[in-house]
């Protein structure tokens, strides 16, 4: 027995350890990004968000103007009903209300019917891993994720030049070049230098353990997310300022305070931040279940506006993408279960938006994908990599095959402005 | 090939770690014949049964039942009363359940039973989505788990997918056979697929299992029927049932009418399925000994599941018999869970240390969980928790470790031991030089205590 299943996910999700490694990338590094600016990527930004359980784009962005939209999803052919119509064909759910006054400046936009090449198993786990690795199968050779191989080509990129935020670690942002993981409500309590120093001894020997403390170390030390180390407070107070952080992190809402976070580090020397959202997973009551995250999702695209500020929001692209669609049709308990083709959300200020772009497949039964789900018409990657390129001016070739190994662009959007 | 019996690997890498006042196992048969006896811990730190937290689903359903029929009046007033109090007392044995689960990884003997029921416990993760239900998982665990973990596969398989949080966890008592007389006689009603999809998925044949989504499908309308009454009991209910034959894997089940037991002869067949011995096979190795395990260590533990038809007691005895399950070169590391646990366990922190003091053990053991990645019974996905290593050891998380190691002994137990001694006690002997250099060179036993945890000779398995 060569190689058991159960290998895959764990390759895919670990071979290569978080982050500042100087490790040979798996293909050559060229720089295949012009420099500008003292920063390695210049002065744009870019937030990829990841959406995890499925978001239903058929049920964010509707498209009522569809003659078989109403028999699919209820409601009455050609009503927008409670949502808000963007074009005359397709109407925004309502729970992203806050975010309409951005569609009408053109800097909130959609891509309808991509997905990534991941077809027919419709499991969750392997569909992020697949949208995260953004290769064309799972099981090749690519065990990092695609926003590190695009980083694995710039020269000069520093452990600040972009960030994964949140307590979990992303396969997206995992790989060989450099990038800072951290989480808003973390700090490194109550140590004093001596102890830093034996628990610098201590984890030496263990790679693993190493460079996590190296960059708690410099992430917890002056980062404006945690209290650092400078405030060492004194013994008993110590779980008192741990349970502290994380109730302030949750009044405020864990995802706000991402956002924030994110947002500050942009405004600095970071170009690039990721972090994910939960709770798209909406196989019941549909009505409600996906409000709760969509909300969510407006509240953070908004905190990231705000905190910013018109200057660096005005360089910012904001990519919203899930690893699939769901079904057309509403299933048995008025929610719809794991389907194909589905909708990614851009935002920002650099977005030339106010639009759903995508070429629309229809929604008779014989234009759905496998008679159940909506068809994809393109690959959810393309926008990304057209997005890359006029951000970053990451060559097409290298975007074709290293960074999306597989992806074939296709025609430019002219996503930015 | 034989295998040396290590006394203190068995404790570190199968148990619940090392206690400086409770004996580990003796030999590997020691090991087996303990979790195959009787249940000690369980009997010493008992959590409810889920028939009795079922009581507490009934009476939530009661009051909220007055609540709505007689609204505006004072009994609704009471009602509503009461339902806080049934709601609250469930949130505080959610603490209490979460406490007595670490007294006994604290106090066992036995700790393979331990670490064998969170296993189970992540395999078939099943949590509740709302109200009263977010605090059943303890319960669930107790019933549908943790009496089959050397029993059958197939037993373990019948008991989840009957088991009312299962089906809520998963939808499966809203979906209905669109030709069923539910559906016929109310309309609109039809099929939901999540647990049709994740019973194959994660539950039995593995993603890279052959079948496809049109075995989803029938499977869906095979399980349909499956529910629960408003009383939180199992309940299967023919209404609900799709009429005539569904081929899942090529094999045809059900009939009319239709019944319980084509739903358990479909779910023996996938338990002996050669993928899913593959699919646990695997999961135990990793889970076990490492992310990257000895593919000969695997094909072992397949080969006993496949000639044992799923006697999983079998697979853990093969696990044990394999020299590569003893190899001693830094296993996995640890999941909060068992840090945390292994810390109290070593610590020999004291029963009345935390008591039931719900605030207590939220804030001195549940939320630094949170900030080391792992919250209590609230997975993300039906995936359940991370294996990789690398998953849990990223700069905020490992920082929350570092954290917890510095600060909560100390809360835990004022009298902490000497650093000196505690590296010995904590680590076997075998502490590296650079950790017994710390423990001895500490300002202070807070300090050296907490080197002692944080050393990855310790965070490993």
């Amino acid at each position: 027995m060569d190689k058991v299943s159960m290998d895959r996910r764990a390759f895919l999700r670990g071979a290569v350890i978080g982050c500042s490694a100087a490790a040979s990338p798996l293909w050559t590094p060229i720089t295949f990004a012009r420099a500008h600016s003292d920063n390695p990527l210049g002065d744009n930004r870019l937030v990829v968000i990841v959406l995890r359980g499925g978001m239903d784009g058929l049920g964010v962005v509707r498209p009522y103007g569809d003659v078989d939209y109403a028999g699919l999803r209820g409601g009455t052919r050609g009503d927008v009903g409670d949502a808000i119509d963007l074009d005359g064909h397709f109407a925004l759910h309502p729970a992203l209300a806050g975010l309409m006054p951005m569609w009408n400046v053109g800097q909130l936009g959609f891509v309808h019917a991509v997905s990534t090449p991941y077809r027919d198993k419709r499991s969750h786990f392997d569909g992020q891993d697949m949208l995260e690795a953004g290769t064309s199968g799972l099981g090749g050779s690519a065990h990092d994720g695609w926003l590190n191989r695009m980083l694995q080509g710039v020269s000069g990129v520093q452990t600040e030049t972009a960030f994964a935020v949140g307590r979990s670690d992303m396969l997206l942002t995992r790989g060989a070049a450099p990038v800072a993981n951290w989480s808003p409500d973390a700090g490194l309590y109550g140590m004093s230098a001596q102890a830093m120093n034996l628990a610098e001894r201590v984890m030496h020997d263990d790679p693993l353990f190493a460079q996590a403390l190296g960059e708690a170390i410099d992430l917890s030390d002056g980062g404006p997310g945690g209290p650092g180390m400078a405030q060492l407070p004194q013994e008993g107070d110590m779980m008192g300022a741990m349970v502290q952080n994380m109730k302030t992190a949750r009044r405020r809402g864990g995802h706000r305070q991402i956002a924030e976070f994110a947002a500050d580090r942009l405004r600095e020397d970071t170009r690039i931040a990721a972090f994910s959202l939960n709770g798209w997973d909406t196989h019941a009551n549909q009505s409600r279940t996906l409000a709760k995250p969509l909300g969510r999702l407006a509240e953070v695209i908004l905190a990231l506006r705000t905190r910013m500020g018109d200057a660096v929001w005005g360089k910012t692209t904001v990519i919203a993408m899930t690893e699939f669609g769901r079904t057309a049709r509403m299933n048995g308990s008025k929610g719809t279960d794991h389907g194909t083709g589905g909708v990614t959300i851009l935002a920002g200020g650099a977005l030339r938006g106010g639009r759903v772009m995508g070429d629309w497949p229809g929604l008779a039964e014989a234009d759905l994908y496998a008679r159940r789900d909506l068809m994809p018409t393109r690959d959810v990657r393309a926008h990304v990599a057209w997005a890359m390129r006029g951000l970053f001016g990451i060559e097409k070739t290298a975007l074709e095959t290293a960074v999306f190994p597989g992806l074939d662009m296709g025609n430019d959007p002219k996503i930015l402005l | 090939m034989g295998v040396t019996f290590d006394p203190i690997l068995a404790e570190i890498r199968f148990g619940c770690g090392l206690s400086p006042v409770v004996a580990g196992p003796k030999s590997i048969g020691d090991m087996i014949a303990q979790a195959r006896g009787a249940d000690h811990m369980a009997t010493r730190y008992p959590i409810d049964s889920y028939d009795i937290f079922a009581e507490r689903v009934a009476a939530a359903s009661r009051y909220r039942g007055i609540m709505r029929k007689k609204s505006g009046t004072q009994a609704a007033d009471d009602a509503r009363a009461a339902r806080q109090i049934v709601r609250r007392d469930a949130h505080d044995a959610q603490y209490r359940w979460f406490w007595q689960t670490m007294q006994r990884r604290i106090w066992t003997q036995d700790g393979l039973r331990e670490r064998l029921s969170y296993f189970w416990a992540d395999h078939f993760t099943a949590r509740g989505k709302g109200g009263i239900l977010k605090r059943a998982n303890a319960p669930y665990v107790e019933d549908a788990i943790r009496p089959h973990i050397m029993g059958r596969f197939s037993d373990m398989l019948r008991a989840v997918i009957t088991q009312p949080l299962m089906l809520h966890y998963l939808d499966q008592q809203r979906s209905v056979g669109p030709n069923s007389l539910k559906a016929v006689r109310k309309g609109n009603r039809g099929l939901n697929e999540n647990l049709a999809r994740e019973l194959l998925e994660l539950h039995t044949l593995g993603v890279d299992g052959p079948y496809g989504q049109s075995d989803v499908r029938e499977l869906a309308e095979l399980l349909t029927g499956l529910t629960f009454s408003r009383k939180g009991d199992f309940s299967f209910r023919k209404k609900l049932s799709e009429p005539g034959l569904e081929t899942v894997l090529g094999v045809r089940y059900g009939g009319d009418p239709a019944e319980l037991s084509h739903i358990y002869k479909l779910l023996d067949d996938l338990s002996v399925h050669p993928a899913t011995a593959r699919h646990i096979a695997g999961k135990l190795a990793v889970h076990f000994v490492g992310d990257a395990p000895d593919t000969e260590l695997i094909a072992a533990l397949e080969a006993r599941y496949l000639a044992t038809r799923g006697d999983l007691g079998e697979v853990i005895g093969a696990l044990l018999a394999h020299p590569a399950a003893w190899n001693d070169a830094g296993g996995n590391v640890k999941p909060p869970v068992d840090y945390v646990g292994s810390a109290l366990r070593a610590l020999a922190v004291p029963s009345g240390a935390i008591g039931e003091n719900t605030k207590q053990i939220s804030a001195v053991l549940l939320a630094p969980m949170v900030l080391m990645g792992q919250s209590w019974e609230a997975p993300l996905g039906p995936d359940g928790w991370p294996e990789n290593d690398a998953e849990w050891i990223t700069p905020q998380r490992f920082a929350a470790r570092l954290d917890w190691a510095m600060s909560a002994p100390g809360v835990l137990r004022p009298d902490l031991p000497d650093p000196r001694e505690f590296v010995e006690t904590a680590l076997g002997g075998r502490a590296p030089s650079a950790v017994l250099f710390a423990a001895n060179g500490a300002e202070d036993r807070r300090v050296g205590v907490g080197i002692v945890l944080a050393s990855p000779a310790f965070q490993r398995t």
